[in-house]
């Protein structure tokens, strides 16, 4: 047994809205920057649809993950080494620029810089990549809310398998009636990741502390074997720098103990962090599971229970932190997937061991119900509905068991039996102890579940411990050290010698870490004082006013713009907010959020 | 002027090239890429990159046994100048033709796809140009030395390996033999000269990705792992020791 511990992500599509707030706040944290406009390591991609890129769920197209070979032992599904470096001079599988799309602009000045004309100027689309005119055919979100259905549905790859494959309009009206839903999409950070067995460079690695899989952007040679070989298209190319970019699960927040920028925004509160602990001798043998079928199975066998005193000596033999190990234990992860059993993988069929597993959503069946008048929380009606809407559970399942439906029957029985037993007890009646036996769990284990899924807090969702104050002279944001003492000092970045991005690196949140730590420990309500006129909005919480945000007040002196503890909102009469300097940060992510409550 | 163009130019550029290098990877590591243009357009690139590229290895391949390879070794081996100069000839002429053909094609791609020129940068320019001289002047040595016998003595033709090989492995040997090289027809010292610009240029142009061919990866294991003391994933240099001392 080699215990390992691996950072993971559960969402609960149940409480998804598809406002993509997640994906607006990843992109302003990590990807706004050129060579990066089509880049979302978060999206959100309504179900059924076609997904970002373009049907990436396609892998007989796209050939990524793993597959099992005629001897039955795991291989990458476009190849081994010898075929990818005969076709590394030009990738055969690679998405291109029209898979995703093309980014545009507006040609805004036109508004404001065109003469007095009879018509009204418009601003016309202009690409972000060629420059010139373009027409809009295609986004990261194109089909989002089913929008556009009737000429994109047919391309759904799921709709396309072979047991959703029957009686097409039937599917389609049954869905667009009863059945939709989102599906927030991440870096999965694989047990097995086929991105990093893909790369001729050896740039992907996975860190051996939080199983964190990154881009090593030195080492990274800009071959695009990663690119094909994920099947969530998960890494994307950067063609400005000519390097693989991916979801970073925001290493340097996870370092210091605060989730994700796509889970600390999250409005309706559905993402959780923290850590499983798994065996990682049993990997490989788990992803050459024979039957697609076993593979959930396979995967959540995988891991240890961190409880178990043999699990916790091996996890101290193999120089896992102590309170790592707590941390484990208190893992909602390792509760939603082991305990309860209600998180699923996605695509466990591309047999990369995905670390990022999703609740099924309940609520369209429960829809369903409502419309036809019956009782929506009634058990008895949401379990005939589960058996009689197959087709939602049927789409479910080839999203998240690779098409067996009993583990996705099981789930949603389980939080419909959540339903039932919890309105009984908020509405003063008797518990009825026969619902959770029904589904195979105690009248305690239904109401942690129901705990952890609806009420958890702040620190039950994220249980995330920081990395260690040993190792932290290893860590990219120092804490001890000046944010702007890199090699290069500050203002680096744009265009270097050799094209946009050359040059040294700079560190990524240097800036980010210390204006949270600045913010933590500091007596006033925002940024000290003596900081600089850089203002960083994503850290700005609507309180106090940041120096160089505001234009000084017309009566005050020049240090008006500084911050006066207690003083809680801009002054109003201040007028406009003119925030230019302090939002563009080019070349380093500057992840955002507010701290931890 | 023959210690010039013969001794001083190629030691300048082959110095400019290793320390060129040293200097690249030191300082811009993050640079050190392909510079892939894939995602913009890849219908041309399957046809005109793998044609440029094994053409240019198959190129790369008779360098190394027309300069390298001393004559008295194929001697010694019993291959005679006619067999030789054959295999050389007909496997010279199809990796030319590959390496042309497949340039050109990247060329019509990178003038005429609007993303992919205007990804171009000056540099790229520059490599292209002194990159395509030498290829075309190489092709035209081959062909018009070989078939023509032209720059040969009596209709033979030139006998490169008696002229340019020498030359060339003495430079190695740090005793440059220009008269080897002074004697060779012009459209080899034209290609000489080319290649000793090309060396030059190479570290400052996206050439360098030939250094980080990946051959490695035929023999490391399919996942990395990567702890985070032993390699800072920033780019926060090492402090020296004796900067700060850490408690």
């Amino acid at each position: 047994m080699k215990v390992m511990a691996q950072m993971a992500m559960v969402m609960n599509l149940d409480k998804c809205i598809g406002c993509h707030t997640c994906s607006v706040t990843c992109k302003q944290a990590w990807t706004n920057r050129a060579g990066t406009e089509y880049v979302w390591f978060n999206n959100v991609e309504t179900r059924p649809g076609q997904g970002y890129p373009r049907r990436y769920e396609d892998q007989e197209e796209w050939q990524g993950g793993w597959t099992l070979n005629r001897r039955g032992r795991l291989a990458l599904k476009a190849g081994g080494r010898f075929r990818k470096l005969l076709t590394i001079f030009s990738n055969p599988k690679m998405p291109g620029i029209s898979d995703y799309y093309e980014p545009w602009t507006y040609d805004y000045a036109t508004l404001t810089d065109a003469p007095a004309q009879e018509h009204t100027p418009v601003a016309r689309p202009k690409s972000l990549i060629s420059g010139n005119d373009m027409a809009i055919k295609w986004s990261a979100n194109w089909d989002d809310n089913l929008g556009g259905s009737e000429a994109t549905f047919a391309h759904d790859p799921i709709l396309q398998k072979a047991s959703l494959n029957n009686a097409a309009t039937k599917v389609k009206r049954s869905f667009e009636e009863t059945f939709m839903f989102y599906l927030p999409r991440i870096c999965e950070h694989c047990l097995n990741p086929s991105c990093a067995a893909s790369c001729p460079s050896g740039a992907i690695y996975k860190r051996s502390e939080d199983g964190i899989v990154l881009v090593d952007q030195d080492r990274c040679r800009g071959w695009r074997m990663c690119v094909s070989g994920c099947p969530y298209k998960k890494v994307y190319f950067n063609h400005r720098t000519g390097k693989a970019e991916k979801c970073t699960f925001c290493f340097p927040r996870i370092e210091v103990g605060i989730p994700t920028v796509c889970s600390e925004t999250c409005v309706g509160r559905l993402r959780y962090i923290g850590l499983v602990l798994y065996d990682a001798d049993r990997v490989l043998e788990a992803a050459s599971t024979p039957d697609d079928h076993d593979l959930y199975e396979a995967q959540r066998s995988v891991f240890l229970d961190p409880n178990d005193p043999d699990v916790v000596r091996e996890a101290e033999r193999a120089g896992i932190p102590h309170d790592w190990v707590i941390a484990a234990q208190r893992s909602p992860i390792h509760a939603l997937i082991n305990t309860f059993k209600v998180a699923l993988p996605l695509h466990p069929e591309y047999r990369t061991m995905p670390m990022v597993w999703y609740i099924p959503p309940l609520s369209p069946v429960v829809d369903a119900v409502a419309e036809t008048g019956e009782d929506a929380e009634d058990q008895r009606n949401l379990f005939a509905a589960i058996d009689a809407l197959r087709i939602p559970v049927e789409y479910l399942a080839e999203l998240f068991t690779a098409g067996d439906v009993a583990p996705v029957d099981a789930v949603l029985r389980k939080l419909a039996a959540m339903r039932s037993y919890m309105r009984d007890i908020n509405l003063g009646r008797d518990a009825d102890a026969s619902i959770p036996e029904g589904v195979g769990m105690t009248e305690e284990q239904m109401y942690d579940m129901y705990r952890l899924l609806a009420l958890a807090k702040y620190d039950e969702r994220y249980v995330i411990p920081p990395a260690h104050a040993e190792q932290a002279h290893s860590l990219e944001e120092l804490a001890t050290e000046c944010a702007l003492d890199y090699e290069g000092g500050p203002g680096m970045g744009g265009a270097g010698l050799f094209g946009e991005g050359s040059g040294p690196n700079v560190p990524i949140a240097v800036e980010n870490f210390q204006m949270l730590a600045n913010r933590q420990t500091s007596d006033t309500m925002a940024s000290p004082g003596d900081k600089g006129a850089r203002v960083n909005l994503l850290n700005w919480d609507g309180k106090g006013t940041p120096q160089g945000l505001f234009p000084p007040p017309p009566d005050a002196g020049v240090s008006a713009g500084s911050t006066t503890s207690g003083e809680g909102s801009t002054t109003s009469g201040e007028g406009s907010t003119t925030g230019g300097e302090g939002s563009t940060t080019s070349g380093e992510g500057s992840t955002g959020g507010a701290d931890p409550k | 002027m023959k210690t010039l163009l013969w001794v001083i130019v190629p030691y300048v550029c082959l110095v400019t090239f290793v320390l060129g290098h040293w200097w690249r990877y030191r300082f811009d590591k993050f640079g050190w890429t392909t510079r892939s243009s894939q995602l913009y357009e890849s219908r041309l690139l399957r046809l005109g990159s793998p044609l440029f590229h094994f053409g240019i290895l198959g190129v790369v391949a008779g360098h190394i046994i027309g300069l390298v390879i001393p004559e008295s070794w194929t001697d010694a081996l019993g291959i005679s100048e006619t067999a030789y100069h054959w295999v050389a000839l007909v496997g010279g002429i199809a990796s030319g033709v590959l390496t042309v053909v497949g340039m050109a094609i990247l060329i019509y791609r990178r003038r005429t796809t609007g993303p992919v020129f205007s990804a171009t940068t000056p540099m790229d320019k520059v490599m292209y140009a002194v990159l395509g001289t030498v290829i075309v002047l190489g092709m035209w040595n081959t062909i018009a030395s070989s078939l023509f016998g032209l720059g040969g003595v009596d209709g033979d033709a030139y006998n490169y390996r008696e002229g340019v090989s020498l030359w060339f492995r003495s430079i190695f040997e740090l005793r440059p033999d220009v008269d080897a090289m002074a004697g060779a027809p012009l459209g080899f010292q034209l290609h000489a000269l080319g290649a000793c610009a090309l060396f030059a240029l190479w570290p400052f142009t996206r050439l360098v990705h030939v250094f980080s061919a990946p051959v490695g990866y035929l023999t490391r294991p399919y996942i990395v792992y990567r702890t985070r003391d032993a390699s800072p994933a920033g780019s926060r240099p090492p402090r020296r020791g004796w900067e700060k001392v850490d408690v």
